[in-house]
């Protein structure tokens, strides 16, 4: 009999594991991939293939030669890494573009910290705005969906909806007039409309979202908080003058809110760790997000707003204490 | 159902024993009696080398007000008086005697008739519980009749009683109250006299359905006491989460149950209550849950304090091969044992033999930072940055952040997916803090 | 064109000279008279910033030692005597030579004396085992092995021994006490670093008595106070159990070394025997001295671990 071992309590651990997690994200995305591949054919599987591998490489040589620790790349996080900057890009972005982006989300969003757990920001994010600011014009050139097996030809490119809504706007035109060139809230909402991989079906992301709530992978405070927070805000304004404000379903249907909300902004590593902080967090995201597409440069403002949130967390943290059992 | 709001976890409830009736051990042939067995002073031996004892007779008397006698639990010649391990494997001061047959104290009414009559007044019955050694036995061994002391102007508007036996594994608390629940019973209506109040409430979790069948049957021949199933969620048997389940009232960090009215005793102690008024028995037998996934018999047996577990785990049919820790106590909270030879103590309420693959620690990584260990944390703290900051000895810190509100549940660690041992650093703070607010004080 | 420039240069020339106002009276008001002495000091002080001195620094001791303004009681175990002497023409003071001293750890129980009876699966601090449990070998005074001190430790001077599984302090110690104050069980202490750096000292701080002191460990102090006896300077002293000799009396004279039955005083860097060849970590050889002596006991603990 070997020794008995003598340790303090507990004396049983859960069967949670980061593993556990992290491929739980990926199956979470997996649905919103199927779409992806459903509408952008071929490409969809180009770049999340690529966006994939490099990330691993990248995770395993830095691992391997820089930081000398322990092999992480398995552990799923940079699969996770790779999916969501894949479901971030157009499908007809270069494949260097993409590598180039999985090298800045892995190098600089994640190991130059020190790796998995102790990023600031989102390290899909970080990758993404630098692509956006790097590389703009192939970055926003999307190419309209298209269903798989259909026969429209390739290579046609156009605005997604909210560059449409944005462009009309400040071309001067009334809310009614824009919004016949875009697609219906049902199409917005299963599936079908012109953007980024990720973008292209609310329907989808929900379905992950429900597995991630359901596998207590996230909670329900930062996805609520954003939609809820974005609806309002966005809501207000359309109450206020409805020509000139676009309808808050269209927000919440459209660009990278459910992606974000659901995907991004529910990153465990870059998000609070209190309850009220957390929603604080969410309704940061969700303001910030509606400012940036009303008033900004950018006809999106997801990546931006959560990437602003990502840099208060340690503030968020220190300020909001989670509900303390016996005191006020 | 009720439960408690915040936090809590829910590990897997492997109650192997629940079906196994509490079994009488039979005596061993000799006993280690520890002085220092309850929270507060150890008792002073009033024994000597040599001297003959019987059941129940006094063998250490309490010292000090937080203390508690020890009488003896067999009868015998006291073989020595000298220092033996505990669970820990430090050496103690302990009463050893040689068992020589089973005489017991006249005093004892050993009749099993239910004696339902109480007789002695509220002052009386806290004298009695005192004498007869009567301690806390959920676990934490607090001298039971100093809670039954109510400081004058505070009034008691329950008696809360912990039936609740969130620990997996553990039986022990179940079986008492399916098979002993009349004399249970009594022994609330007791405890609910010594403090004068009139409402008694029975907290059992709801994977106990028995039990609270039997205990709801049974309540209705008597005034005042309800039983409430409660939703499965660990740790409510903590004092602070029971009543916040059974009141919703919250007890205020850094004070006792008594600020909002409330006392808690546990089932096991209501039951040595009964005995002790009513049968004039001290406490010197409890019942023990023997278990573990690899023991051939899982069972509960009612014990003498002071018998050395491993007679227990004879009777539960060996040890089995593959035992890598030996648990006294539940797998959450109980204290890992470097020996089979330690005696079953008043605070004993079970010995779990866990298999080598369970018993060691799952290779930890690094934080992710997903804040599970906050949302589970019973008390509204963040282990993660408790764990953080005392593992980098950032004491004022880990003052500031209230770990001494800390009740050591495990639920942080155990939910970890990281396997961070969040508890141990959160402990070594505890101990440091501790320590810095004691110097800070007699300063 | 020009008018923008005016405003700009007088706009910012205004404002910086109302801030260079502010600033001197600021500076005025707040200035703190430093002793130029305490600068002179903390420059001849190795800056180890150890705490070694009792004080929160090498600059806290400076400013100590010139307040106080006599060289009592303040020694700097970094820098030894030299440093010291510096200090004091510092000061134009005389400065008192202390003795040297070293850290040396009381506990023998290396994996073969105190072979591990359990194994301990938590946190590597010494700090949480201590309370935890007695200890691998089952002695509950002795080394944990889980290296508190080695963390402490600033001058990479004490590391622990694989083999053995305790900590040994190497010639880089400057007795800064950092060690000692880590150990929860008190088994470092400073020592005088002795002539030729010979060391006399009882490795081993176990307060129980013989029989269960020896069931744990080999080469535990018992307790037999022979050593006691044999001292001819009245160096040892009995207390629970155990025999501590004091630095300051011992003589050296290795008389107790000899008579120690279970080899638990250690002697250093002394020349070889002629006879009997003694090294740091004695195995355990001479255990019917020791079961002689411990007979008293010997009944105590029939018990054995499972």
């Amino acid at each position: 009999m070997s020794l008995l071992s003598i340790s303090a309590s507990p004396h049983i651990q859960g069967d949670y594991s980061v593993k556990k997690i992290m491929w739980g994200v990926v199956y979470a995305l997996i649905p919103a991939s199927l779409v992806a591949i459903y509408f952008f054919g071929l490409d969809a599987i180009r770049v999340m293939l690529i966006a994939v591998a490099a990330s691993l490489f990248f995770e395993w040589l830095i691992q391997k030669y820089l930081i000398k620790g322990t092999d992480t790349y398995m552990d799923g996080s940079a699969v996770i890494t790779g999916l969501l900057l894949a479901f971030n890009v157009p499908s007809n972005l270069p494949w260097w573009i993409v590598v180039i982006g999985a090298l800045v989300a892995i190098g600089i969003g994640k190991m130059s910290f020190g790796g998995l757990g102790k990023n600031v920001f989102n390290p899909a994010l970080v990758g993404r705005v630098f692509m956006l600011i790097s590389f703009p014009v192939q970055m926003t050139s999307w190419p309209t969906s298209k269903p798989l097996f259909s026969e429209i030809a390739d290579a046609i490119t156009g605005p997604t909806p909210l560059g449409i809504v944005k462009e009309g706007l400040d071309a001067g035109l009334s809310v009614n007039q824009v919004m016949a060139e875009v697609p219906s809230f049902m199409q917005q909402f299963v599936g079908g409309i012109g953007g980024s991989l990720g973008e292209v079906s609310a329907l989808a992301l929900i379905l992950g979202g429900i597995f991630m709530l359901w596998k207590k992978i996230i909670t329900w405070e930062i996805p609520l908080s954003v939609l809820l927070s974005a609806f309002l805000f966005s809501g207000l304004f359309w109450l206020i003058d409805p020509t000139h404000y676009v309808n808050p379903i269209f927000h919440l249907l459209t660009g990278g809110m459910m992606l974000g909300a659901i995907f991004m902004a529910t990153d465990m590593v870059s998000s609070p760790m209190a309850r009220n902080g957390q929603l604080v967090f969410g309704v940061g995201i969700g303001l910030l997000t509606v400012t940036i597409r009303i008033w900004g440069a950018y006809p999106e403002g997801m990546s931006f707003a959560i990437l602003i949130m990502n840099g208060l967390t340690p503030l968020i943290n220190t300020m909001f204490k989670p509900k303390r059992f016996g005191r006020k | 159902m009720k439960t408690f709001q915040l936090g809590g976890v829910h590990p897997p409830e492997n109650k192997l024993s629940s079906e196994a009736k509490i079994e009488k051990l039979a005596l061993p042939k000799q006993v280690t009696v520890p002085v220092g067995q309850q929270l507060g002073a150890p008792s002073i031996p009033i024994v000597a080398k040599g001297d003959l004892v019987k059941v129940g007779q006094l063998i250490a008397k309490a010292s000090g007000f937080i203390s508690a006698h020890i009488h003896s639990p067999v009868s015998g010649k006291v073989f020595k008086i000298d220092e033996t391990y505990d669970t820990s494997g430090f050496r103690r001061p302990s009463i050893i005697i040689n068992v020589e047959g089973d005489e017991w104290m006249e005093s004892i009414d050993r009749n099993d008739e239910i004696r339902r009559e109480i007789k002695l007044d509220s002052k009386q019955i806290i004298d009695k519980i005192n004498e007869m050694g009567i301690v806390g036995l959920g676990g934490a061994t607090f001298p039971s009749f100093v809670k039954l002391l109510v400081p004058d102007g505070k009034k008691i508007d329950f008696l809360i009683i912990n039936g609740v036996e969130c620990e997996p594994y553990l039986t022990s608390d179940h079986r008492l109250m399916l098979e002993k629940g009349e004399e249970m019973l009594i022994g609330v209506s007791i405890l609910m006299k010594a403090l004068k109040t009139e409402k008694a409430l029975i907290g059992i979790e709801n994977n106990k359905p028995d039990a609270i069948e039997n205990l709801e049957k049974l309540a209705n021949k008597f005034t005042g006491i309800s039983v409430h199933p409660l939703k499965v969620k660990y740790p409510q048997g903590g004092e602070k989460q029971l009543i916040k389940a059974l009141t919703g009232r919250e007890v205020p960090a850094g004070k006792l149950p008594l600020e909002v009215g409330c006392v808690v005793n546990n089932v096991g102690t209501a039951f040595a209550v009964y005995e002790a008024v009513q049968k004039n028995k001290p406490l010197f037998e409890r019942v023990v849950t023997v278990t573990g996934k690899s023991v051939k018999k899982p069972s509960n047996f009612l014990v003498r304090i002071g018998t050395p577990i491993k007679e227990l785990i004879e009777a539960a049919h060996g040890f089995p091969e593959d035992t890598g820790k030996i648990i006294s106590g539940g797998p959450m909270m109980g204290k890992a044992v470097l020996s089979t030879e330690i005696p079953v103590v008043k605070g004993t309420s079970g010995i779990l033999l866990m298999p080598d693959v369970e018993s060691k620690r799952k290779e930890s990584n690094t934080c992710i930072r997903c804040a599970k260990c906050v949302s589970v944390c019973p008390m509204g703290l963040e282990p993660f940055l408790l764990a953080k900051t005392a593992k980098l000895g950032k004491f004022d810190i880990v003052e500031k952040e209230l770990v001494m509100d800390c009740i050591e549940c495990g639920s942080c660690a155990y939910t970890c997916p990281s396997n961070l041992p969040l508890l141990d650093f959160i402990r070594l703070g505890k101990n440091k803090v501790g320590q810095i607010i004691r110097n800070r004080n007699q300063k | 064109m020009n008018e923008v420039l005016i405003y700009a240069v007088v706009s910012l020339g205004t404002i910086g000279l109302v801030s260079a106002v502010i600033l001197f009276f600021v500076a005025q008001k707040f200035k703190v008279f430093e002793d130029p002495r305490i600068n002179e000091v903390e420059e001849v002080l190795p800056s180890a910033n150890c705490g070694g001195c009792g004080y929160a620094g090498c600059h806290a001791f400076a400013e100590n030692i010139v307040k106080a303004e006599n060289m009592e009681g303040f020694n700097c175990p970094v820098g030894g005597a030299e440093v010291m002497q510096k200090v004091a023409a510092v000061l134009g003071l005389v400065a008192e030579i202390a003795e040297p001293m070293i850290a040396v750890v009381r506990c023998n129980g290396s994996f073969s004396n105190s072979p591990k009876k359990v194994q301990y699966d938590g946190i590597a601090t010494c700090a949480s085992a201590s309370v935890l449990y007695a200890g691998e070998g089952g002695c509950s005074f002795g080394c944990l092995g889980l290296g508190d001190c080695v963390t402490a430790c600033n001058f990479d001077a004490i590391y622990i021994n694989p083999e053995t599984g305790l900590p040994e302090v190497n010639s880089k110690c400057v007795a800064c006490g950092a060690c000692v104050e880590a150990c929860p069980r008190d088994i470092i202490e400073l020592r005088y670093l002795g002539k030729k750096e010979r060391r006399i000292y009882v490795s081993c701080v176990n307060e129980e008595k013989g029989a269960p002191a020896k069931k744990n460990c080999a080469v535990a102090c018992i307790g037999c106070a022979k050593c006691f006896d044999v001292c001819p300077f009245d160096a040892i002293v009995m207390k629970n159990n155990r025999a501590y000799i004091d630095y300051e009396k011992c003589k050296l004279c290795r008389k107790c070394v000899e008579v120690c039955p279970t080899n638990a005083i250690h002697e250093i860097n002394f020349p070889l025997r002629k006879l009997v060849v003694k090294e740091e970590s004695v195995k355990a050889t001479t255990q019917e001295t020791a079961m002689k002596v411990a007979t008293p006991e010997k009944q105590e603990n029939n018990t054995k671990e499972s």
